[in-house]
C-alpha cells in the first residue's frame, strides 16, 4: 500500500459541535438533532452553508427501525441549492474519513460532516444483534453486552488485565470507588454494569478545511494521519484480546511517529476495550485518555466515534493539547477501527 | 490528483430469487467475476467500498461487518455507503475518489441487494406510527410525478409503453438480465394491469436479487491490466431536499446540476453529440423521457419526442439502457452500480450482444430518494 | 430536554420472518446439524474452520467438508444471569466460544452449565441436540460440560439421527426461516406532535419559515431550503386544490380501501406545499389536476392526533383552478 505514503493535502478539523447526549430525547426528530449541531459547527468555523464544498453524514436506520432516516435528517443542513453529498451507514467517523479523502482531490476546500443517533427508541442490545452473521450468530440471539463479555473474559484469561483493572477504567471515566464498583453484581460476567456503556441519543458535526482555508483559523487541528481497518467477523477466527485492526490503522496513521501525545480519545464502549485499545495504540501512562469521559459516559450510536475525533480536536483548538490521537470503533468486539492523529502543527 | 480506471467488472445473474446462494455467496459471485476480469486476487486489493439500500431488505444491519471476510477485507479498510436508490452510483464514486486522491491503488467496489430475503414493499414502507401510508410504495410515490410530466408536456400515453418494450428487448441481449420477456410488444404492455395509474405493471421495474462489482485502479494499475480499461472522465453527486415549497420533482435541479458538473469535468459541450451511450436509472418507464430532459439530451418538454423517434433504442443515435436497465433487473442497492458498470463495459467493448458499436464515451446515472439524490459518471475509452 | 409531555409516542414492532437461502456450504453444515453431526471445512491453508463458511478470513474459497467434534474446549465464556427473550436458554447459562476437536477456529454457542461455578476456560463440553431438528444453528440446543452421561446422550442422539437419516432421503438444507421482532417506541417529535394534536381539534396548523415565509405542513425543525426552524404556527384552510394524483389499482398490505382509489396531493389554501391524502366522492377516472377539494372529517368522537382525523377529501364542485396556480407545486 505504497500510496498511503504519497504526499497528502493538509486538512484540519476546524470546528466541532455536539448536542449534550442524553438518555432519551423524545422532542427532536432527525432533522431537529442535526439542525442545531450543523448550525453551531458552521458558525464556529465562520462559514455559511454555501461555503461548504462537500457534505457527508453517518447514521443507521436500524436504530430507529425505519428505512431512509437519513433523508429527513438532510433537511437539517438545508441542501438548497443542491449540494454535493454522501452518506455512510456507519459511525460518523467514517463519514469524516470519506470527507478527508474527498478533500485530497484538491477541487474543494471545506467539508461538513454530521452524525446523529437515537438509540433510545429501540432495545439496543437486540438491535445490535442484527449486525451479526445472519446464519450462525444472529439466530442465537446473542446481544452486544454478551459479546463484549466474551472478549473481556478472554482478556482476563490472558493475564494482561484483572477485573480490578476494568473497574479502575470505569471509575476514572464515570466516577465511583473501585472497591465499591467491584462489590456490585455482574451484568453479564465478567462485566458489571459500570463496565458497559449507557444508552444515549445525540448528534454532532465537524467542519474540515484544507490548506489556506484551514490556516484562516486560529488553531486548526491538523489531520496528520487517518486510517481504518476491519477484522474477520467470526469471533472464533480472531484473537479477541488484541485489536490488530487498530494496530494496523495506527501504523498507517502515524501514531508512533507524531511525537509526544498529550491526549487520546478512544471509542471504547466497554471498559476492557479501553485497555485493549491503549495496548494496540502503544499509548504510555503519560497520555491522558478520554478526558471527555468517552463512550462509558455517553454512547450515542453512530455519533460516539465522530465525537472522539471532535473532542480530541477541541483540545487542540483551545490549546490544551499539541498532539492527539482519536479512535472510533464499529461492530462486535472492536471488529472495525479508525485511528486519526491530530496535531497543532501542520506536517513539515 | 490521479486518474482512475475501471479494470474489472462483474455482475451476478439477476433473478427474482437467488435461493442458490447465501448473501455472501451472491456478493462474492459478482466480486470474483470482477477480480477475474482484472486478473487479480483478493490479496491484490487495497480496500473495499460496499453499497446497498436499506438494511431491512436482508435484515442485516451494517452488513459490511458480516461481509468483511467474504470480501477479503480483513486487515484492510472497508466502507459502507447508503444514499437510497442512487447508492450503487455513489458507492462507485466513493471508491473512485480513494484512487483519485491517491489513498489507494486498487479498490474493489461492490453493491448488492438480496430482496427475496424479505419483501420489497414491506422493507421500503413498513407500517410505522405517525407515518401515513397513503401512497402505496414507490409506484404510488412516483406515479403523480409521471402524471405531472405527461400533463406538462402533452406526451401521448404510449411513450411509457415504448420504453417498456425497448428496454425489455435490450434485456433479451443481456445474459445477466432478470426479466427476459420473449415477444415483448406494445400490446403486451398495454394489456398488463394498471397498478398506479398512469403506471402499468409492465412499465415498472422488477424486484431482484443481484450484485455488481468493479475493480478501480490508478494509471499504473491500468497500464498493467490485462484488458483495456475504462477511464473515469468525470464523476459527481448532487442532493436536494425531499420536499420543499415549489420543488420541481419532475425535473429536479439536483439532477441538472449534477449533469452540468460531470459534463464540465469530461469537457462535454453537447451531451447529445459527445456521449455515445447512456445507462440511466429508469425504474418506471416514463422516467426515460423525464431524465432525457433533466440530463440535457433533450430540450425541456421534448424528452418524449426523442424516445418516440427511436433514437434511444439500440441502433439509434443515442442508445439508452442497452443492458435492459432497471426495468429489466432491479437489485435496488446494485441498480445504480449496474448503470455505472454497464457504461464502463460499453467503452471497453465488453457488452457482447448489447454492445453499441464504437462507443467511446458513456454516461452512468443513478438517482434515489424522492428524485433527490443523483450520482453520475462519464467513462471513456481514451485516457482523459 | 428529557421528556416532553407534548410529544406523542407509540409502540412499534419491526417484525418479519426473513427467508434465508444458505448456499452450499452453510446448507451442508445445517444439514449435518439436522443429523446431529458437526462438520467443518478445510481452508486453503489447511486449517479446519467451524462453523464453515464459503471463504476463509482472507476471502479465499474454502474446500472440502470434514467431520469435527462432537466434543470441544471452551476458549472463552460469559455468564448470563438474566436471559433475554431471544436467547437460546430460558435459565442462567454461559455463552462460549468452543473449539471443537479437530477444528482450528472456535464457534459460538450456549453452554448449559447450571452455575457460573461450573464454568472455566479450557473446560471440555459436548453438544446437546434438540429432539426436533429443522436445519438451523439452533438444532444444536447448546453445549453441556463433558461427562460420561452427557457424552453418551450425545452419541445416542447422533446414532439415532444417523439411523433415521439412512432410511430417509430428506432434501438438503437450502433455506431456513429467520424471524426478527424488534420493539421500538416511536416518537413524533415536537413539531409533528403539535400538528397531529391540532388535527384532533379539526385544525390544520402549519409552520412558517421566518426567512422564505413559506408555510410547511407539518411544521419543521428546519426549513429544507433555509435551514432555520419553520415553526411559527399558521392555521391553513381545510380545502384546496389537487396538484397531482395517482389512481391506485394494486392491492397492498396497508391499503385503506380495496382498489381502485385516488391518492392526491392537495395544496391547502394558506399552505405552500401539498399534503397527500385520499380522494372520494368521485369516480377515480374523473379526478383532475386543478380540482377543488375539501376535507371530510371523521365524527367528533373519532377525532384523534392523526391524519386519519381527515377521512378523505371530496370535490367541492367549484370550477377547477387554472393550471398556473398549481404548476409550481406537485
Ligand atoms: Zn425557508
Amino acid at each position: 500500500m505504497s500510496a498511503s505514503r504519497a504526499r497528502r493535502r493538509d486538512v484540519a478539523i476546524v470546528s466541532f459541535a455536539q448536542l449534550p447526549p442524553v438518555r432519551r430525547d423524545t422532542a427532536r426528530d432527525e432533522t431537529e438533532l442535526v439542525q442545531p449541531v450543523v448550525t453551531a459547527a458552521l458558525r464556529q468555523a465562520g462559514l455559511t452553508r454555501q461555503d461548504i464544498g462537500f457534505t457527508v453524514s453517518g447514521s443507521c436506520d436500524y436504530l430507529i427501525g425505519r428505512p431512509f432516516s437519513f433523508v429527513t435528517a438532510l433537511d437539517g443542513v438545508a441542501p438548497w441549492p443542491p449540494i454535493a453529498e454522501s452518506h455512510v451507514e456507519m459511525d460518523g467517523a467514517w463519514a469524516l474519513y470519506e470527507a478527508w479523502v474527498r478533500l485530497q482531490q484538491g477541487d474543494v476546500d471545506t467539508a461538513l460532516i454530521y452524525a446523529y443517533g437515537k438509540s433510545s427508541l429501540g432495545d439496543l442490545p437486540a438491535v445490535l444483534t442484527m449486525q451479526l452473521d445472519p446464519y450462525y450468530l444472529a439466530p442465537l440471539g446473542i446481544d452486544a453486552v454478551s459479546l463484549a463479555a466474551l472478549q473481556a473474559r478472554a482478556l482476563l484469561d490472558s493475564g494482561r488485565a484483572t477485573e480490578r483493572d476494568l473497574a479502575v477504567v470505569a471509575a476514572a471515566r464515570r466516577g465511583g470507588a473501585v472497591a465499591e464498583l467491584l462489590a456490585t453484581p455482574y451484568l453479564v460476567a465478567p462485566l458489571r454494569r459500570h463496565d458497559c456503556p449507557p444508552i444515549s441519543d445525540g448528534a454532532c458535526a465537524v467542519v474540515l478545511a484544507a490548506g489556506d482555508a484551514a490556516r484562516r483559523h486560529a488553531r486548526p487541528a491538523w489531520i496528520r494521519g487517518i486510517d481504518h481497518r476491519v477484522e474477520p467477523h467470526q469471533l472464533g477466527s480472531r484473537d479477541l484480546t488484541r485489536s490488530t485492526s487498530t494496530a494496523i490503522a495506527a501504523e498507517h496513521a502515524g501514531v508512533a511517529t507524531i511525537g509526544p501525545i498529550d491526549v487520546a480519545e478512544l471509542h471504547a464502549p466497554f471498559s476492557h476495550q479501553e485497555l485493549i485499545l491503549r495496548d494496540a495504540l502503544g499509548l504510555g501512562a503519560e497520555v491522558a485518555v478520554n478526558p471527555s469521559g468517552g463512550a462509558l459516559v455517553a454512547n450515542p450510536m453512530m455519533v460516539a466515534g465522530l465525537t472522539r475525533l471532535g473532542e480530541a480536536a477541541a483540545r487542540i483548538h483551545d490549546g490544551r493539547a499539541r498532539n492527539a490521537v482519536a479512535h472510533a470503533t464499529s461492530g462486535p468486539c472492536l471488529q472495525q477501527n479508525l485511528v486519526c492523529v491530530l496535531s497543532s502543527e501542520v506536517a513539515s | 490528483m490521479n486518474r482512475c480506471a475501471i479494470i474489472g467488472i462483474g455482475q451476478t445473474h439477476h433473478k427474482a430469487k437467488r435461493q442458490d446462494v447465501s448473501i455472501a455467496g451472491l456478493v462474492r459471485e459478482a466480486a470474483a467475476r470482477a477480480l477475474a476480469d482484472a486478473e487479480l486476487d483478493w490479496k491484490d486489493i487495497d480496500a473495499v467500498v460496499l453499497g446497498k439500500a436499506p438494511d431491512m431488505f436482508e435484515g442485516v444491519m451494517m452488513p459490511e461487518l458480516y461481509l468483511a471476510d467474504a470480501l477479503g477485507a480483513a486487515g484492510k479498510p472497508i466502507m459502507r455507503v447508503h444514499t437510497a436508490g442512487s447508492v450503487g452510483g455513489s458507492t462507485a464514486i466513493v471508491a473512485a475518489q480513494t484512487v483519485i486522491s491517491g489513498v489507494h491503488r486498487r479498490v474493489l467496489t461492490v453493491a448488492f441487494e438480496k430482496q427475496s430475503e424479505s419483501d420489497a414493499m414491506w422493507a421500503l414502507s413498513p407500517r410505522i406510527p405517525f407515518q401515513p401510508q397513503l401512497t402505496a410504495g414507490a409506484g404510488g410515490y412516483f406515479a403523480p410525478l409521471v402524471r405531472a410530466y405527461i400533463h406538462r408536456t402533452g406526451a401521448p400515453d404510449d411513450v411509457g409503453m415504448m420504453v417498456a418494450v425497448k428496454d425489455r428487448q435490450h434485456a433479451l441481449k443481456n445474459p445477466y438480465a432478470h426479466l427476459r420477456i420473449k415477444g415483448i410488444d406494445l400490446a403486451m404492455v398495454r394489456d398488463s394491469p394498471m397498478l398506479w395509474d398512469p403506471i402499468r405493471y409492465l412499465e415498472t421495474c422488477p424486484s431482484s436479487d443481484g450484485a455488481c462489482a468493479m475493480v478501480l485502479t490508478d494509471e499504473d494499475g491500468a497500464r498493467a491490466a490485462p484488458r483495456p480499461p475504462a477511464w473515469v472522465h468525470g464523476l459527481a453527486t448532487r442532493s436536494e431536499p425531499v420536499v420543499f415549497a415549489g420543488r420541481n420533482q419532475v425535473d429536479p435541479q439536483a439532477g441538472r446540476d449534477c449533469a452540468r458538473d460531470v459534463y464540465a469535468q469530461a469537457r462535454i459541450a453537447d451531451p447529445r453529440r459527445d456521449i455515445d451511450v447512456a445507462e440511466i436509472y429508469v425504474p418506471f418507464s416514463w422516467f426515460e423521457p423525464m431524465w432525457l430532459e433533466n440530463l440535457g439530451f433533450a430540450a425541456s418538454g421534448d424528452g418524449w419526442r426523442m424516445t418516440a423517434s427511436g433514437v434511444t433504442a439500440l441502433g439509434g443515435a443515442l442508445p439508452i439502457n442497452p443492458s435492459g436497465g432497471v426495468l429489466s433487473s432491479n437489485p435496488i442497492g446494485a441498480s445504480g452500480m449496474l448503470r455505472f458498470a454497464e457504461a464502463a463495459m460499453q467503452v471497453r467493448d465488453q457488452a457482447g450482444e448489447h454492445q453499441v458499436d464504437g462507443a467511446r464515451r458513456a454516461l452512468g446515472h443513478a438517482y434515489g430518494g424522492g428524485s433527490q439524490f443523483f450520482a453520475m459518471w462519464i467513462v471513456g475509452r481514451d485516457r482523459p | 430536554m428529557d421528556r416532553d409531555e407534548e410529544v406523542l409516542e407509540a409502540p412499534y414492532r419491526l417484525e418479519y420472518t426473513y427467508q434465508r437461502s444458505t448456499g452450499p456450504v452453510i446448507g451442508r453444515f445445517l444439514g449435518a446439524l439436522r443429523d446431529a453431526r458437526l462438520e467443518g471445512v478445510r481452508t486453503a491453508s489447511g486449517s479446519v474452520m467451524v462453523p464453515p463458511l464459503e471463504y476463509d478470513a482472507d476471502g479465499a474459497a474454502t474446500g472440502e467438508p470434514t467431520v469435527v467434534g462432537p466434543g470441544g474446549v471452551v476458549t472463552t465464556w460469559a455468564w448470563v444471569t438474566e436471559p433475554r427473550r431471544e436467547h437460546p436458554l430460558p435459565h442462567p447459562f454461559a455463552w462460549a466460544l468452543v473449539r471443537l476437536d479437530g477444528a482450528d477456529s472456535a464457534m459460538l454457542h450456549a453452554v448449559d452449565a447450571g452455575s457460573i461455578d461450573a464454568m472455566r476456560t479450557g473446560m471440555r463440553v459436548v453438544p446437546r441436540w434438540q429432539d426436533e431438528r429443522t436445519g438451523s444453528i439452533r438444532d444444536l440446543a447448546c453445549f453441556v460440560p463433558e461427562s460420561a452421561a452427557a457424552a453418551a446422550a450425545a452419541a445416542a442422539a447422533a446414532a439415532a439421527a444417523s439411523a433415521a437419516a439412512a432410511g430417509d432421503d430428506r432434501p438438503p438444507v437450502t433455506m431456513f426461516p429467520s424471524p426478527v421482532a424488534l420493539d421500538y417506541t416511536v416518537t413524533a417529535g415536537r413539531h409533528l406532535s403539535a400538528y397531529l394534536r391540532a388535527l384532533a381539534e379539526r385544525r390544520i396548523v402549519g409552520g412558517r419559515c421566518p426567512v422564505c415565509t413559506k408555510v410547511y405542513l407539518p411544521p419543521r425543525g428546519a426549513c429544507p431550503t433555509c435551514g432555520v426552524p419553520a415553526d411559527a404556527p399558521v392555521e391553513v384552510a381545510d380545502h384546496g386544490v389537487v396538484t397531482t394524483f395517482c389512481i391506485i389499482r394494486i392491492p397492498f398490505d396497508a391499503a385503506p380501501f380495496p382498489p381502485p382509489y385516488a391518492s392526491v396531493a392537495v395544496l391547502l389554501e394558506g399552505a405552500d406545499m401539498p399534503i397527500f391524502h385520499l380522494l372520494r366522492g368521485i369516480p377515480p377516472e374523473e379526478v383532475r389536476m386543478g380540482m377543488r377539494v375539501r376535507a371530510v372529517w371523521v365524527a367528533d368522537d373519532q377525532l384523534g392526533p392523526t391524519l386519519a382525523s381527515i377521512r378523505w377529501f371530496e370535490p367541492t364542485g367549484e370550477p377547477d383552478a387554472p393550471h398556473d396556480q398549481i404548476a409550481r407545486h406537485l
